[in-house]
């Protein structure tokens, strides 16, 4: 064992980024369910978003467009949940089950000759001098666009909930959709459109895996990813400051066990890796005493003559 | 104007038309993915539904229905009971896989002894594996209330881990060459889970998961706790007043769940399988969310519905050797399946009218 391997701030550096996949999904994951929709799909729309990220990121040669292709891709796959549960007002547990099992097995449909590929490398952010900075230029400014895009989606988010119009009615048609109803808001266009924006937001967050983290393209390669996103929005307690608290968290661990990994510490391997999802369900446990920030309408079904 | 109003009661000829319609559509969808992959989209479909049954090799495949059924039935009652009742377990993989760890390692611990005793051990050790991991979710539902959904999925993840381990570890084959993988139970008389008549696909846990149907079915029709399940699915509230305890329900049916996933994976890995491996787990524990919603909940509906999802995994496998058709083109046709199913219930408990809408 050789912990003086580990280089304590490529460490930090590498959390962060770590984070990065976790903290967009959850974001999404977080607007569609104040908007009181509980999509279970996000691990199915990361893959898809890895999946068309990755083909159209290789096709052009810019990571970019792949990113954006990836965006659209986990809001189409979202489009299919939002039919599912607003217009054919289908359970949302069941949609969201049946989002991620038709994505899993999409993107492997798709990925399939994809396999082995590099992607072409996205540029870290061109901060010039400010990364060179000893210590806190590596953490801080030595990533990559799509750190710096979790980071604005997740003050946007903050700023939108709390201090617009559109936040407001947002709020309004989770805590309580009868009401927004009858005070003429269309519930099931709002609630379409939050789940449009957590569809893209999962698939950014699936394509920083398949673009960046990894870089390349395996099947199921998002690995419970999208279900650690849905368990931080409830850590989070719906605020989007504390999804980003948790995000970090959860990149550390999974972080932080393939290093140990690397410097052969003692433990299996496997009990390694298993670690993100242990932590995940002790986390879950301890703060499921406080339902009280839950969405008031999450998961229930609107219909307007019921 | 479309128009969607509430029916006063689900119709009951819906109940029974949206599964077909719903298989239906699936083959018409189905069928234009494999178009757009190149395959003749006749040629697939008759090659998934038709070959496995009245094909030349029909033989062969035949016995595999039952293989394939078993598992798929057997954990799909066990949800079953949960979804009805308002308690997800998504689960049913990592008892799956639990289930298969501690049968076949009791098998193995008793390795080379031969007795009646050791298959029956390890059928108890499977349901209690599947069990235990079940109760996870279970107990820290009832006591702390965290969310059984996102437990019950982490496990899973943790079971894979567990599994990659006893495969590489414990219980790797001591003679197998450093290769990861257990001893082979099939080679091994007293923990073997064979045929029972040979050559029909006829093992114990085909007769574990008739059991089970009848059982669930009596449960659910006649007996006060299946009552029970049935109020909370449809009104909670309702069933607290009538003294139901939700906490005992959601250990039942958690539990329950478990231990027939913990089956199906201890019958497995003792016959078809026939030993631990690193990718032991196909995805039972996933299809057979598909199965219990296609089956409708229904416990007879359950047989039908894994008879036919088994179909497209052999037909699928056929289709793959054949036709050349992606394995997972299979996978994103059953995922299909379930988004038909899902969209078509509309139709049970909505009736669309066409017209203009009225002003309230």
């Amino acid at each position: 064992m050789d912990l003086s391997s580990i280089n304590p701030i490529l460490l930090i550096a590498a959390m962060i980024a770590a984070a990065t996949p976790i903290l967009l999904a959850a974001i999404g994951e977080l607007v569609v369910e104040r908007a009181g929709v509980l999509n279970l799909g996000v691990e199915g729309m990361m893959i898809t978003g890895a999946v068309c990220g990755f083909i159209i990121a290789v096709n052009t040669g810019s990571p970019t467009v792949g990113f954006l292709a990836a965006a659209v891709g986990g809001a189409v796959l979202s489009l299919l949940f939002a039919f599912l549960t607003q217009v054919a007002l289908a359970n949302q547990v069941a949609s969201g089950l049946a989002l991620t099992l038709f994505g899993l097995g999409l993107s492997s449909l798709m990925g399939q000759s994809y396999v082995g590929i590099k992607p072409p490398r996205a540029e870290a952010t061109p901060l010039g001098p400010l990364a060179d900075i000893p210590v806190i230029g590596p953490i801080i400014f030595g990533h990559d666009l799509m750190v710096y895009l979790g980071l604005g989606i997740v003050a946007g988010t903050w700023a939108v909930l709390k201090f617009t119009r559109m936040g407001l009615i947002l709020r309004a048609v989770g805590e309580n959709h009868d009401a927004a109803h009858a005070l003429g808001y269309k519930v099931k266009r709002i609630r379409t459109l939050a789940i449009l924006f957590g569809g893209a937001c999962a698939g950014l967050g699936g394509a920083y895996i398949s673009l960046i983290r990894v870089p390349q393209w395996t099947e199921g390669m998002t690995a419970g990813v999208g279900w650690i996103a849905l368990a931080l929005v409830v850590f989070a307690s719906w605020k989007p400051w504390r999804v980003l608290l948790g995000a970090y968290l959860f990149g550390g661990i999974t972080q932080l066990q393939l290093n140990l990994q690397g410097a052969g510490v003692a433990i299996p391997v496997e009990y390694l890796a298993m670690s993100p999802y242990i932590v995940t369900i002790i986390v879950l446990v301890i703060l499921s005493a406080d339902k009280s920030r839950a969405p008031g309408s999450l998961g229930r079904t609107f219909h307007a003559s019921g | 104007m479309i128009r969607i109003e509430a029916r006063p009661q689900p119709s009951a000829v819906m109940a029974y038309a949206t599964p077909v319609l719903a298989v239906v559509l699936t083959m018409i969808f189905g069928g234009a993915l494999f178009a757009a992959l190149g395959k003749d989209p006749l040629q697939a479909i008759a090659t998934i539904f038709w070959e496995p049954i009245f094909g030349e090799f029909a033989f062969f495949y035949r016995p595999q229905l039952l293989i394939k059924g078993a598992p798929l039935v057997l954990i799909a009652i066990g949800l079953a009971l949960g979804f009805r009742a308002g308690i997800w377990n998504i689960g049913a993989e990592g008892q799956y896989i639990v289930g298969a760890i501690c049968g076949a390692g009791v098998g193995l611990a008793f390795y080379p002894t031969e007795s009646v005793l050791i298959f029956p051990l390890m059928v108890l050790a499977g349901a209690l594996g599947g069990w235990a991991w079940a109760m996870i979710p279970a107990v820290l539902k009832v006591r702390f209330g965290t969310n059984e959904i996102l437990v019950s999925l982490m496990l899973v993840y943790v079971a894979e881990q567990l599994l990659a381990s006893m495969s590489l570890g414990l219980l790797k084959n001591p003679e197998g060459f450093g290769f990861p993988g257990s001893r082979n139970l099939q080679q091994y008389p007293s923990a073997h889970n064979a045929e029972i008549i040979a050559g029909t696909g006829m093992h114990w846990g085909v007769v574990a998961a008739l059991i089970a149907v009848i059982f669930a079915y009596v449960l659910l029709t006649w007996h006060r706790l299946g009552f029970a399940i049935r109020v909370t699915g449809e009104a909670p509230r309702a069933a607290k007043f009538g003294g139901v305890n939700p906490g005992r329900l959601v250990l039942f049916c958690l539990g329950t769940s478990g231990l027939l996933a913990g089956l199906a994976g201890m019958f497995e890995v003792a016959g078809p399988a026939g030993q631990i491996s690193i990718d032991f787990n196909v995805g039972y524990g996933f299809t057979a969310i598909i199965v219990a919603f296609l089956g409708r909940l229904n416990p007879l509906g359950i047989v039908a519905a894994g008879l036919l999802m088994a179909l497209t995994y052999i037909g699928g496998d056929i289709a793959q050797s054949q036709l050349g058709l992606p394995a997972a083109a299979i996978q994103v046709f059953q995922g299909m399946l379930l988004f038909f199913l899902l969209a078509l219930d509309l139709l049970t408990n909505y009736c669309v009218r066409f017209g203009r809408a009225e002003v309230a």
